[in-house]
């Protein structure tokens, strides 16, 4: 069964052409890479599926749902949460608020509910909090609920951003460079642990990363991005030794 | 003897019933000083004055504080509800045979400036920062020249000869109303989309939050408050015009909400209490007054050239005060931070932050 399909599709930002031709299908409980040099149009993808940009040409559709058009959290209604190359945190809120206001969506209460203090309102506002504690809990982060977030130390923030894209209760998960700035023992943890949340969570995963050791370790398909356009795509070890992909990659060091 | 202290006020503040009680003795308070004059007649009008300042202030405070964006449009929205109120009770309702319709005509002024908070949202979805500050601006001169020119209501000239009926019961009403409303949105998932946007208004939107309606709803219960407590005004001046609502109204507010600090309930009633009274203090007579004892010598030429024209400095001071307070006086008296008693407990609780020996706050819950 097929999750997300994109199809040709083609961004311009101003004159340059970030992405020219990109196409993708994506199964749900797949786990899939995205490389690509610098510049390769990665982050725009992500952008363009969750619609901070609307794809100049091309389709992108979500189960039957096309998303070009809509608006993030539209979107992210749809389930589709994501994490972000540089962490975008609401940096000087609590970590529990952080994670709360990522379960907007899901609250089912109406504003006059909201400003009496009525109805629907504690027991959703019950509910929203023992999920996002359960999630702070499995972070490892329950006992910093209280604390600002930008205190955290950098890889608590990082862990901090997957709890909040995963109370969003998606289904395809969108990760921007998981492991930058990672230390290859914290890689090892940091892949067992998407290997982890990926059926703990029944998750579809699409990440981008430049640390080859995580993306031919656990991903099981990758595509390569090369000036905006789909070089290749495959398992593995057929992208490792593709001279495509060993071109596009010359100069920034050997592949893998 | 510190430590004895410090935790006599930490079991104070955990006591959250006694919200209760203060409220009731307020109540009890707002119905006797007025009736049995406990207070002299000025102190009961400063009273009123610092209850519609709260009001103003922390109904801003919804919009520049916990959204920070920078909204100069407050004093508009205060002369909507002000004209409105001032029109029926004036001139449509039977107000001298039926006193009890006041609130309705407060209600009305609440209302149709949020509606006109609602137009105000619009450009918020497009720009922000600077250029949104400028459309504020735009939309509080265009309410001044509307009102300037239609002659029904006085033009230029304004109402005069306006029923008093604003009370201490009603302004202290109000001012529970306003909180409570208030408090109540920001601690929900619309307030707490509010405080994301300040944040970040693209991953806010990527956590599902609808930006839009959230910034409709914080324009329109920023201006609603702020349409009642023009009619409160209103009907305490006894006299409104355009020149009663103009750029230096909202200064007044902006200094307030600064002053106390953003994103906190508890610093706008501290911040417009200390503010109004203040300005009280610094006003000619009472100044004059004040200094009556030093020698003629000196008291003379200082009544002549600094006290008699306080008036006009404080056109000068006030706008220097806000800059002052915003460039090195960021968080005020507590931003950021909150009166444990107006945070829910539900929210305390997840927070760990019930046994902290700091005063709570609503987003970080330890008070730095
Ligand atoms: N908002 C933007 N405005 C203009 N150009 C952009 C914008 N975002 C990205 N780009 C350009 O688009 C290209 C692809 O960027 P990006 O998707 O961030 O690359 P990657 O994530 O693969 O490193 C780059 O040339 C970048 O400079
Ligand atoms: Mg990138």
């Amino acid at each position: 069964m097929t999750l997300l399909t994109a199809v040709k599709v083609k961004h311009y930002f101003g004159g340059l052409c970030a992405v020219s031709d990109f196409n993708l299908q994506l199964h749900y409980g797949d786990l899939m890479g995205i490389i690509g040099p610098n510049g390769a149009g990665k982050t725009t993808i992500f952008n363009l599926i969750t619609g901070v940009y609307r794809a100049s040409e091309g389709s992108i559709r979500l189960r039957n749902t096309e998303l070009v058009g809509k608006t993030p959290h539209q979107i992210t209604a749809l389930r589709v949460g994501r994490t972000f190359q540089n962490i975008r945190l609401f940096r000087d809120l609590s970590v529990l608020d952080n994670v709360r206001i990522a379960h907007y969506a899901q609250a089912d209460y109406s504003p006059l509910e909201a400003l009496l203090h009525i109805g629907r309102y504690r027991r959703e506002e019950q509910r929203i909090i023992e999920n996002s504690q359960r999630l702070l809990a499995i972070f490892k982060l329950e006992h910093l609920a209280g604390e600002t977030a930008k205190n955290l130390p950098y890889g608590l923030q990082r862990r901090l951003e997957i709890a909040r894209a995963l109370a969003i209760g998606p289904e395809l998960l969108l990760l921007d460079e998981p492991a930058a700035g990672m230390n290859p023992n914290e890689i090892d943890l940091l892949m067992e642990f998407i290997q982890w949340i990926r059926t703990e969570f029944k998750l579809t995963i699409l990440l981008i990363e430049h640390q080859m050791k995580l993306v031919m370790g656990i991903c099981e398909r990758i595509t390569v991005l090369d000036f905006g356009e789909t070089l290749v795509e495959g398992p593995p070890e057929v992208i490792q030794n593709h001279p495509k992909v060993l071109e596009a990659y010359l100069g920034e060091g050997p592949v893998g | 003897m510190s430590a004895l202290l410090r935790s006599g006020w930490e079991w104070f503040i955990a006591q959250r019933w006694l919200m209760m009680v203060f409220l009731i003795i307020g109540f009890v308070l707002a119905f006797a000083i007025p009736e049995y004059n406990l207070l002299n007649k000025y102190v009961q009008l400063v009273m009123m004055y610092v209850g519609i300042n709260i009001i103003l202030t922390v109904s801003l405070n919804l919009v520049n504080g916990y959204m920070g964006e920078f909204s100069l449009a407050h004093a508009g929205f205060m002369a909507v509800g002000a004209y409105t109120a001032a029109l029926l009770t004036q001139k449509v309702l039977p107000i001298a045979a039926h006193p009890w319709l006041f609130p309705l005509a407060v209600l009305m002024g609440g209302l149709v400036a949020a509606v006109l908070g609602l137009i105000v949202a619009v450009p918020s979805f497009k720009v922000r920062g600077d250029y949104l500050a400028i459309i504020t601006l735009a939309f509080l001169m265009i309410v001044k020249s509307v009102i300037e020119n239609i002659d029904y209501i006085g033009g230029p000239r304004g109402i005069p000869g306006i029923k008093k009926l604003t009370t201490l019961p009603w302004v202290f009403f109000w001012v529970v109303v306003t909180v409570w409303v208030v408090r109540n949105f920001v601690y929900s998932k619309y307030g707490r989309g509010v405080l994301s946007i300040r944040e970040d208004e693209i991953a806010s939107d990527l956590m599902s939050v609808n930006t839009r309606r959230v910034k409709f709803m914080a324009f329109m219960v920023s201006s609603f408050f702020a349409g009642i407590a023009g009619g409160l005004f209103a009907h305490l001046l006894q006299f409104i015009s355009p020149r009663v609502f103009d750029i230096i109204k909202t200064t007044d507010v902006l200094i307030m909400v600064y002053l106390g600090g953003i994103a906190s309930i508890g610093g706008s009633i501290l911040g417009a209490t200390a503010y109004t009274v203040l300005l009280e203090l610094l006003r000619p007579s009472t100044v004059a007054a004040m200094l009556a004892w030093l020698p003629a010598m000196v008291f003379d030429p200082l009544n002549e050239y600094v006290i008699s024209h306080l008036g006009v400095w404080r056109m000068v001071i006030m706008p220097l005060l806000l800059v002052l307070v915003m460039l090195y006086w960021p968080r005020g008296i507590m931003g950021l931070r909150e009166f444990r008693w107006f945070v829910p407990k539900r929210d305390m609780e997840a927070h760990h932050c019930l046994n902290k020996p700091t005063g709570g706050s609503h987003d970080a819950a330890d008070g730095r």
